[in-house]
């Protein structure tokens, strides 16, 4: 028998309110999710990546579906026999305790003997590098301390999984970028299931295992951030992961004809079965100029140090981007209102769903 | 609240004559009070010199030291009891999903601070009056039940403003880190809230200890408390021993008021 996934929903649905205030926050999700995995929820704001981790943590329960750890049945548990433990937004740290009290409270609650919570708290101090504070108040530390100290106390009782609800967006860049590779590394090293929330796309690119893309309280696509980015699903997803250029093209078996007439043939694999009216995403960085391809106008140049943004425009009057490297000289190839053809290769184009 | 740098009631004409008037008002007779305490003549209005002799009267009158006792029984036990019930419909009005009749319950807790006290105090003596009959008691139960339940808006009100200044994800973090609830309400909810329930027993405690019309109504005879045992003593000679034990009682009110003051602003 194939290991069963370490967190599964099935048609997870949650409705807050009733009658005519109700909010249908997650529509029928389903999602598994692999043991010692990292897997990323992202997408914008209200779209019910929250509401997602509350039904795994138990602290709301779906209003249909279910949730499986290890593959039975948790839907109807209490949080507090839930094997799964949680880096809140806010920290949501135990004021009244010191730091050392909030990273053994996890075990002191599962009625572990004294020692063994007195020294896994301060184990757990010494992975997140906070040894020396171990006897503060969580109010005399900074706020990366205390996202550390949240981390530890979810840490501590070695769960089968972590969830993590946006836990480095309060923090400045650079501190983001550092705790960025310090979960990574508490993640390798624990090997513990991490379920994170983010609506930050490069956050997501660069951290996870896989992705799932959540908009409007559905799952849109789930997989690793190569194939997310690659190759989006449909119009949402590749518009919220980097930039994109959508195209409207005409398919006729595998034959693909873009504004002004540029034809190319595609591979079964992106066309999937489709005919006619589609609107391909062509990323800017794979865009080049060339002999042959789409004939445009050059209408800005936009200049970033490391690249250069031209902004063309086609023939039916849709406006593309194309991202082309600047030449040892900083000077520009192009200048406005020049004629250009951008070319790129086949597989460059990615044919969404509607 | 934002201030408005460009208005400052301090400057309005007549400020400092009506804030004067004010203060003189509020504190020039607790001042005469507190100085007379000290008055070694017969009278109150005479003044004969400093002298702690009133103290010392009052210290040693059996009658007065009866009467603190049981001041102090009733408002301990009226405090206890309505910082308990108090507590619990905090938590209930707090900690719980919305439900229907939330506002009518808040109402009727309430109700002591809107019911005139006298109009209790009637009610009170009525009901009581049959129990008596009924079952025969006449101990102290009555006044402490009575102190009890118009104590208890005053015990509610600073603990369900504790609560809800509190942060719920507080007790939802420690239902993840496998709190059962009652562990999450001793380990979390109970010592968060601890400033806001010893402010409100305190409270408690000083409205029951100055309770007047309440009392006068439901005491049996020989069960004077030290306000209504003061409020007999007018009736007769006022010597300045009244003076004495209102100035004790001023001082112990003042230290708790204070301490109420200093946990209710203390915010973690
Ligand atoms: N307790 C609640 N009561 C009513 N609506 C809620 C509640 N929590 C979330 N919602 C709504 O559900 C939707 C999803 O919210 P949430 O899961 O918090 O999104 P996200 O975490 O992706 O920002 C939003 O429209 C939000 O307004
Ligand atoms: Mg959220």
């Amino acid at each position: 028998m194939p290991t069963p996934p370490a967190v599964e929903a099935i048609s997870a649905r949650k409705t807050y309110g009733d009658g005519q205030a109700a909010v249908v926050a997650l529509k029928d999700v389903s999602v598994q999710i692999g043991k010692g995995e990292f897997f990323t929820l992202l997408g914008p704001s209200g779209c019910g990546k929250t509401t997602l981790l509350r039904l795994i943590a138990g602290f709301e329960t779906p209003t249909a579906g279910q949730i499986l750890l290890d593959g039975n049945d948790i839907t109807a548990d209490p949080p507090n026999l839930r094997p799964i433990n949680t880096v809140f937004q806010n920290y949501a740290l135990f004021p009244h305790l010191t730091v050392a009290q909030n990273v053994g409270f996890g075990l002191e609650m599962q009625g572990r003997p004294r020692r063994e919570v007195e020294e896994t708290a301060a184990e757990m101090l010494a992975l997140v590098k906070l040894e020396a504070m171990a006897n503060r108040r969580c109010s005399q530390l900074s706020g990366g301390q205390q996202q550390r100290v949240a981390l530890a106390r979810a840490l501590a009782p070695r769960p089968k999984v972590l969830l993590l609800d946006e836990p480095l967006s309060a923090l400045d860049l650079k501190l983001r970028k550092e705790m960025q590779s310090e979960l990574k590394r508490l993640q390798t090293e624990t090997g513990i299931t991490f379920i994170f929330v983010t609506h930050d796309q490069e956050e997501a690119l660069t951290m996870s295992d896989r992705i799932g893309v959540m908009s409007a309280g559905k799952i849109l696509q789930i997989g690793s951030p190569r194939d997310i980015y690659t190759k989006p699903a449909n119009r949402f997803v590749a518009d919220f992961i980097g930039e994109t250029n959508f195209l409207s093209a005409d398919l006729s078996g595998q034959t693909l004809t873009l504004p002004g007439g540029f034809r190319i043939d595609l591979t079964p694999a992106q066309t999937k079965g489709r005919q006619g009216q589609v609107t391909v995403a062509l990323r800017p960085e794979q865009i080049r100029p060339a002999d042959q391809g789409l004939s445009a106008t050059v209408t800005q140049l936009v200049y970033f140090g490391t690249d250069m943004h031209s902004h063309a425009r086609l023939s039916d009057g849709t406006e593309v981007v194309a991202r082309m490297q600047t030449s040892p000289s900083g000077e520009a190839a192009l200048h406005e209102g020049q004629a250009i053809t951008l070319g790129f290769a086949p597989e460059a184009i990615q044919v969404l769903e509607d | 609240m934002a201030k408005r740098k460009d208005f400052s009631v301090t400057r309005l004409p007549g400020f400092a004559t009506i804030a004067l008037t004010a203060f003189v008002a509020l504190y020039l007779p607790i001042v005469t009070l507190v100085v007379y305490s000290f008055n070694g003549s017969e009278t109150v209005a005479i003044w004969g010199g400093f002298s702690l002799r009133w103290y010392g009267i009052a210290w040693d009158n059996t009658q007065v030291q009866e009467a603190t006792l049981r001041s102090l029984i009733i408002a301990a036990s009226a405090a206890g009891i309505a910082t308990t019930v108090a507590t619990m419909a905090a938590l209930a009005t707090t900690r719980t999903g919305r439900f229907k009749g939330e506002t009518l319950i808040y109402v009727m807790i309430n109700q002591p601070l809107m019911v005139p006290e006298i109009v209790t105090a009637v009610a009170l003596l009525i009901v009581f009056a049959a129990v008596k009959v009924a079952t025969g008691y006449t101990g102290l139960g009555y006044l402490i039940l009575a102190h009890a339940a118009f104590c208890i808006p005053f015990a509610y009100l600073p603990i369900r403003a504790r609560l809800e200044g509190m942060d719920l994800s507080l007790e939802i973090a420690a239902s993840d880190l496998y709190a059962t609830p009652w562990q999450t309400f001793r380990r979390v909810t109970l010592p968060l809230m601890m400033p806001g329930v010893i402010a409100g027993a305190m409270l408690a405690f000083v409205i029951s200890l100055d309770d007047v019309i309440i009392t006068e109504f439901v005491k049996s005879a020989g069960q004077d408390t030290l306000p209504t045992y003061m409020l007999g003593q007018l009736r007769r000679a006022v010597t300045p021993e009244v003076n004495a034990i209102s100035t004790a009682l001023l001082g112990l009110t003042v230290l708790m008021l204070t301490a109420f003051f200093i946990l209710t602003r203390t915010r973690d």
